[in-house]
């Protein structure tokens, strides 16, 4: 009977997997634990936010307070979102235009200078940013890009791993298009924007809502060239906020609920990009 | 590939096609070669010049001093920054156990779970978070007196819990934690990764020879991800040094200058005592420092790494 054993010994497999399957969501839970009080929390009063047994499921709400002083009160959120949003979208869209447009001209167009410059900009792939903050600062002040979001979108705006990745995607476009489209009189601007571009849509699309993603998770560089209020953008104000409301709990998780949730769900809606971004040679921010 | 195509390539023959072919490649690059040349050459060259000065930049461009090289000579003396720099080799320790937990997990998740896509998302989390949101959020859990970690512990039996961020002594460990809580998802997808690249016949072969579990993970999945695990470390150390997120956030530094990391230090040096040439200095050498670890990197994935 090899039938009969074979479906008895995936039934086992099948038990086992169920109970590796419960275990991993038990540790699951406890992993988000974190995120999960900070929900909790920010939907109550003050008073109850230390009380314990933890009460998950508040039993008196304060959420529509605590959630309307995030957003419409001393530092509203909305005036940093808004911000963070024009800040990461134009970073984004200017570092694809730029990274998609170098990529295409070192991967597809054949010219003797081509080679070099690309070792040149993968060299100063190996530059930490960190290393180079101080003179950027300096040189930041003296060109008056310091404390504009001008210049917190350009300094984001010339990726080396996004030219890098897009460049390996463009690589892997027939040459053959290409050449036929060159017989049939086209350049390669046209060439780039009608053929190349729409073939490596899937690859633009990871690179863009990586780059979303970091330009909006970003502490460093606008803790650094940002200095006026009206310009922050949601991190800054967040660690401001938690600084100023230093006791009143249930404000900052508000807060830090505002900071975290429309990203996660960009995430999700997007995960399959990112995961497969994050996969492809492991890109990290 | 990459060779291939490139001798498929055809050659133009008349001049004027290849300038045109030329001008076309230079107008592509152009935009990248310049932002690369203004915001980060320039700076680098900057960066070169103030090793050597001595300028608190908020007197202007008039008050800056050449110092030849007692920025240098100060940095070797620097208790601080010994100590900082120790605490980058301590924190360090957060790579190889953040790399084995996302092993075990990617493991589990890829072959013995439903639902796999549920417990990759769940698990990448943190990851995608805010660090600064996260950073407050473990700021109010590690409370030594009121938060719920210590209130768990104290409820467990364990009535002196440690005091976490507020303790000279067990603040950089909590950092660590932290700092290996919000990267076991990026690991485990690359692993995740990894993994579904090993061939599935070479397990069943194993098993039909009687290998165990234990063995088919020490003599199969182990030496076949080990590219992965290359990349993993090298790119775990290098990133280990630009940590500041989570340093500027939870404990800028303290308490005394247990959690001082080089970035902090650096920030700290330039923007709160107005050093801008010991900064510059310190910038130097965490620049070096990634350097010779790519430099490593280089050198040793041919040596380390079984493919």
């Amino acid at each position: 009977m090899p039938s009969n054993a074979l479906t008895l010994k995936q039934r086992k497999t099948n038990w086992r997997k169920l109970i590796v399957t419960l275990v991993m969501l038990a540790c699951g839970v406890l992993f988000l634990m974190p995120f999960f009080w900070m929900i909790s929390a920010s939907l109550k009063f003050e008073n109850d936010v230390f009380t314990y047994p933890i009460q998950w499921i508040p039993k008196e709400w304060n959420a529509v307070n605590n959630y309307r002083k995030v957003w419409l009160g001393d530092h509203p959120f909305w005036l940093y979102y808004l911000n963070t949003i024009k800040v990461a979208g134009l970073t984004t869209l200017t570092s694809v235009t730029v990274s998609a447009l170098a990529a295409y001209g070192f991967a597809k167009v054949r010219f003797p200078a081509g080679k070099w410059l690309f070792l040149i900009v993968l060299a100063t792939f190996m530059v930490p940013q960190q290393a180079i903050l101080v003179p950027q600062f300096i040189l930041y002040r003296q060109l008056g890009l310091f404390d504009t979001h001008f210049g917190l979108i350009l300094l984001n705006s010339f990726s080396v791993l996004g030219t890098f990745m897009l460049r390996q995607f463009f690589l892997t476009v027939h040459q053959d298009y290409i050449e036929s489209a060159k017989m049939d009189g086209a350049g390669h601007f046209r060439i780039f924007t009608r053929i190349a571009l729409p073939l490596v849509r899937p690859a633009v699309a990871t690179y863009a809502i990586l780059r979303f993603i970091w330009t909006w998770n970003d502490y460093q560089n606008p803790l650094i060239f940002l200095r006026s209020d009206r310009l922050y953008t949601l991190q800054l104000a967040m660690q401001k906020f938690s600084t100023i409301n230093g006791e009143y709990y249930s404000l900052i998780m508000a807060a830090a609920v505002s900071a975290i949730v429309p990203l996660l769900i960009v995430f999700i809606i997007g995960q399959k990009h990112v995961i497969e971004g994050i996969s492809f040679g492991g890109v990290k921010g | 590939m990459e060779a291939v195509q490139t001798e498929r390539r055809p050659i133009p023959r008349k001049g004027s096609l290849h300038r045109k072919e030329a001008l076309a490649g230079w107008l592509f690059v152009a935009p990248m070669l310049i932002g690369i040349s203004i915001f980060t050459l320039f700076p680098i060259l900057i960066m070169f010049i103030l090793n050597f000065s001595n300028w608190d930049f908020v007197l202007g461009l008039e008050k800056f001093k050449w110092a030849g090289l007692d920025n240098f000579e100060r940095l070797i003396d620097d208790g601080r920054f010994h100590k900082t720099y120790i605490n980058n080799i301590v924190f360090m320790a957060t790579v190889p156990i953040c790399m084995a937990i996302s092993l075990l997990l990617a493991i589990i998740i890829d072959k013995h779970v439903f639902m796999k896509d549920f417990f990759k998302v769940t698990y990448f989390m943190p990851y995608i978070s805010s660090v600064v949101a996260v950073a407050v959020v473990w700021q109010v859990l590690f409370h030594p007196s009121k938060g719920p970690v210590n209130h768990f512990l104290r409820w467990i039996g364990i009535d002196d819990p440690p005091r976490w961020i507020a303790d000279p002594d067990w603040a950089l460990i909590s950092v660590m934690m932290i700092s290996v809580w919000i990267s076991i998802g990026f690991n485990m997808i690359v692993y995740l990764a990894g993994l579904q690249a090993i061939p599935k016949d070479l397990y069943e072969a194993a098993e039909i020879d009687g290998a165990g579990g234990w063995t088919r993970f020490r003599r199969i999945t182990l030496p076949l991800v080990s590219p992965t695990t290359f990349f993993l470390l090298i790119t775990g150390i290098i990133y280990s040094f630009k940590a500041f997120d989570l340093i500027a956030v939870l404990t800028k530094g303290g308490p005394a200058g247990s959690t001082s990391l080089m970035v902090w230090y650096m920030y700290e040096s330039a923007f709160v005592n107005l050093k801008i040439g010991y900064a510059s200095v310190i910038g130097t050498v965490l620049f070096v420092s990634v350097l010779i670890i790519t430099l490593i990197q280089w050198a040793g994935q041919k040596k380390w790494v079984n493919y």
